[in-house]
């Protein structure tokens, strides 16, 4: 009974079909490359509901006589991209009043409609960690979306199993929090993991009291939004997306991690190729950023293009970022091919593009290759993913079509030009009306 | 004592350095056959199974099919699959403008005053740059260089070569073009001028009308610079990225009779007719420019446009405050000929037509006989993110072998 009244709930609330077609489409004809598994010549994407209802070529998966065909002969079908760190959505995080505020979270601040978004999508990237500020200690709460086509942060949420909105921790070291002016910031290195100690010890300790508190709600300690989140992170409901350039930096945040048993991903790593065995060894994964030249600061004059090739080498989980605005979410491809480049292989660094940002996210089970009863996520492009002469030609979420590089507003975004920058229009679904005429 | 001391140092000094050159890991000597499966001449149709040959003088001696051209005895050969003209950036702050982004490698603005036409390149580059050598591995071999687009009129530029030890081994033509900027990025702040943008063109037509009046006496480097542009010696490199500051820029040249050079031009797309009819050559803002500020309405297919209408367009790896610290004119051309331009058109961008562009093309941008012998090596099509430069040459000296 339950679950039938769940059921009409469920087709009541998504009567717009928010969540995709229902009639089944199969994509034919193209390459698809599932990322977990071979790619596949001439195959097929069943796709319902918003949902991969199978993978295959005409061999193995059935069409039924309903289904809508789009054939995309010549053409490469592969997993929607994650970025695992970027700043999109004009979000912000904390402010200059203290290095630590783990109580601000990027959810209240994002602009759905902002074209940064939409720029994203027309560069493949389906699911995106966005990362509130910078030069603290810990920025905040980070946010996972999904991006559909949205008018409000709500639109673009992710829910997890336990029914909380998907999201990180951010935390940063080196130089990115430490401030030479006397004041509540750290001053050094190490004073700069004192801190962050400090705060942890305390949350272990916030929830100490909670754990003896059990149901006597008279015995709670009262509520600390700090406290609460960082017990989130000690608990390992909320991953650590840890900002750290230098290699005695990424050993301090292995450190760290290993200290209170938090769960983290290193991001940008520009030394990882002098520790990537330790970064292995300690099963942390790592995601990294394609910067085609040397320094911009003194933290990253030694970063290398080979990082993706040594971190494979060495047998860590490896993803990418764009790191919005740093680079460009139209060009996000271009970091395998670049990690290609310098000697990654090409398997790995496909996956680094997906499934090894879904695994960072938590979200692997619903994201990150094709695969059954995965979501639908996936980019439709013109030719091979690591060649520059390849477009994204359309990027689907849900099992809804959220860029198409045929639709001349959607060209304007992937190439730029006059207005590719302005907010996108209030989208309505099921709506096909003059919005200020008042509808049909 | 002491100056015995000096001359000791002095002759350490000299062994060191004798010693470097002899052990220098790059060939020396000249006379050398290139020889690649494609050779983009730039000249005409890519040669299949080319070779390009380089004399003792560094000079081109010969291009063309290797069934056709004999390599003489003595001569090294290096090979690659593709073999182009050395690269070509048409306007960088590279050098001026260090990697490490510290105020002591910071030498491309000057904020004390928004015009100062007597700022010089070369007594501010650095010919060993670390981002120097790192272009050099992607095959650039000449550098246009200089003062950033970050003041009205913030200096000048210069042209070298990517390979040397002192500005004076790699100079090119010393003083190129004067700096100049109209828009967001020339306005003071502070209550200073210029505050507006009437006001930089208002400031920029006051400077050069006294220019005009320069006679000489007594001395003034900044009206000595700007009256040579008055006379029409050296162009003024003009940055103007939104339409407005564009017509601007063609307004001010008609009225003083100047050479100018178009510069980023972000919305050059909305005027294209007015540029066309200038005459005037652009050299666009870097492909992957971040589409923001000024720079909102950017794009793509701007060099392709231009060059549809019939521009002289170059690309250039641009100004960079932040990371990446410089971008890559291979790269940025890339990205040109995903988005409209021909691959030989967009490698034309970063060697033949950028040297049009900087007034050059009697001495690279071309693999012809009498040109420097200035190549660049690629074990597939250049533009492919996981092709690699696979060895940089200039006047017939292997200076990159790097693989990058």
């Amino acid at each position: 009974m339950k679950k039938i009244l769940a059921g009409v709930f469920g087709v009541l609330l998504f009567a717009c079909s928010i969540y995709g077609q229902e009639k089944p489409i199969a994509f034919i004809n193209a390459r698809i490359i599932p990322i977990v598994g071979q790619p596949i010549e001439q195959g097929i994407l069943l796709v319902q509901n918003g949902r991969i209802t199978a993978v295959g070529d005409a061999r193995t998966v059935r069409l039924a006589s309903n289904v809508q065909i789009i054939d995309l002969q010549g053409k490469v079908i592969m997993p929607g991209l994650v970025d695992t760190h970027s700043h999109i959505g004009e979000g912000s995080g904390a402010d200059g009043s203290s290095p630590i505020q783990p109580d601000v979270r990027l959810l209240d601040s994002l602009n759905a409609r902002a074209s940064s978004l939409q720029r994203a999508q027309s560069g493949g990237i389906t699911t995106v960690n966005v990362m509130p500020g910078s030069g603290h200690l810990n920025s905040g709460q980070t946010l996972y979306l999904k991006l559909r086509d949205g008018n409000i942060v709500d639109d673009l949420l992710i829910i997890t199993e336990d029914g909380r909105i998907a999201g990180g921790m951010k935390f940063a070291n080196g130089t990115n929090p430490i401030r030479t002016t006397p004041g509540n910031f750290p001053g050094t290195r190490a004073k700069s993991a004192a801190l962050i100690r400090e705060q942890l010890v305390k949350a272990q300790e916030y929830r100490e009291k909670i754990r003896k508190a059990g149901n006597d709600k008279s015995k709670m300690p009262p509520r600390d939004l700090v406290m609460e989140a960082f017990v989130e992170v000690l608990d390992g409901k909320r991953v650590v997306h840890f900002h750290t350039h230098r290699h005695d930096d990424i050993l301090t945040a292995i450190r760290l991690s290993k200290e209170f048993g938090f769960r983290v991903v290193l991001h940008h790593v520009s030394e990882a190729w002098k520790v990537a065995d330790e970064i292995a060894k300690a099963k942390i994964p790592a995601s990294i950023i394609m910067i085609e030249a040397p320094g911009g600061k003194l933290e990253t004059m030694e970063v290398s293009m080979t990082n993706g090739a040594a971190l494979e080498k060495a047998g860590a989980l490896t993803g990418f970022h764009t790191d919005d605005y740093i680079t460009d979410s139209r060009l996000f491809l271009r970091s395998a091919g670049l990690a290609v480049r310098n000697g990654m292989s090409r398997e790995k660094a496909l996956y680094g593009m997906t499934m090894a940002g879904a695994l960072m996210l938590d979200l692997d089970k619903r994201i990150g290759s094709l695969e059954t009863g995965k979501d639908a996520d996936f980019i439709v492009l013109s030719g091979d993913p690591l060649s520059v002469y390849t477009h994204v030609l359309e990027t689907w979420v849900d099992g809804k079509k959220v860029f198409d590089r045929s639709d001349p507003k959607d060209y304007l975004i992937a190439t730029g030009g006059f207005g590719a920058t302005t907010d996108r229009e209030v989208h309505i679904d099921c709506f096909d009306g003059d919005i200020s005429g008042g509808g049909n | 004592v002491k100056n015995e001391k000096r001359k000791t140092k002095s002759f350490i000094l000299i062994c060191l350095t004798l010693f470097t050159i002899h052990y220098s890991p790059f060939t020396v000597s000249a006379q050398i056959a290139v020889r690649g499966e494609t050779v983009w001449t730039m000249t005409g149709e890519p040669i299949a199974n080319g070779v390009v040959l380089i004399g003792a003088n560094g000079k081109i001696e010969a291009v063309g099919a290797a069934n056709q051209i004999k390599i003489p005895a003595g001569y090294k050969t290096v090979s690659a699959k593709v073999v182009t003209p050395g690269l070509i950036d048409a306007h960088s702050v590279v050098g001026l403008s260090g990697y490490l982004n510290q105020p002591h490698d910071q030498m491309q603005i000057d904020n004390s005053s928004p015009i100062q036409p007597d700022l010089r390149a070369f007594d501010a580059y650095n010919a060993e740059e670390k981002l120097v050598e790192w272009i050099r591995g992607f095959g650039v071999t000449t550098l246009h260089t200089g003062h950033a687009p970050a003041a009205l009129v913030s200096g000048q530029t210069m042209i070298v070569k990517t390979f040397g030890k002192t500005v004076d081994d790699v100079v090119m033509i010393p003083t190129a073009m004067i700096a100049v900027t109209i828009g967001d990025a020339s306005l003071a702040g502070q209550g200073r001028s210029p505050g507006t943008r009437a006001k930089e063109a208002a400031m920029l037509r006051a400077e050069l009308i006294k220019a005009g009046n320069y006679k000489g006496e007594p001395r003034d480097l900044k009206a000595e610079m700007m009256s040579k542009v008055v006379k029409r010696e050296i162009p003024l490199l003009i940055t103007a990225q939104r339409a407005q500051d564009i017509m601007t820029a063609l307004r001010i040249a008609k009225e003083f009779n100047l050479r100018i050079v178009l510069d980023g031009v972000s919305e050059a797309h909305l005027v294209i007719n007015e540029i066309k009819a200038s005459g005037f050559p652009v050299i666009i803002h870097p492909t992957m420019y971040r589409a923001g500020g000024e720079l909102e309405n950017l794009s793509m297919e701007t060099a392709s446009k231009l060059k549809q209408a019939g521009i002289l367009v170059a690309l250039q790896s641009g100004y960079e405050t932040y990371v990446p610290k410089t971008r890559i004119v291979l790269f940025e051309a890339g990205l040109a000929a995903a988005n409209g331009l021909s691959q030989r058109d967009a490698l034309a961008t970063i060697t033949i037509d950028a040297a049009k562009v900087l007034g050059i093309d009697n001495r690279v941008g071309s693999l012809a006989v009498g040109k420097d012998g200035d190549v660049a090596m690629y074990d597939g099509d250049p533009f492919e993110y996981t092709t690699h430069c696979v060895g940089t040459i200039i006047n017939g000296q292997v200076v990159s072998e790097v693989v990058r």
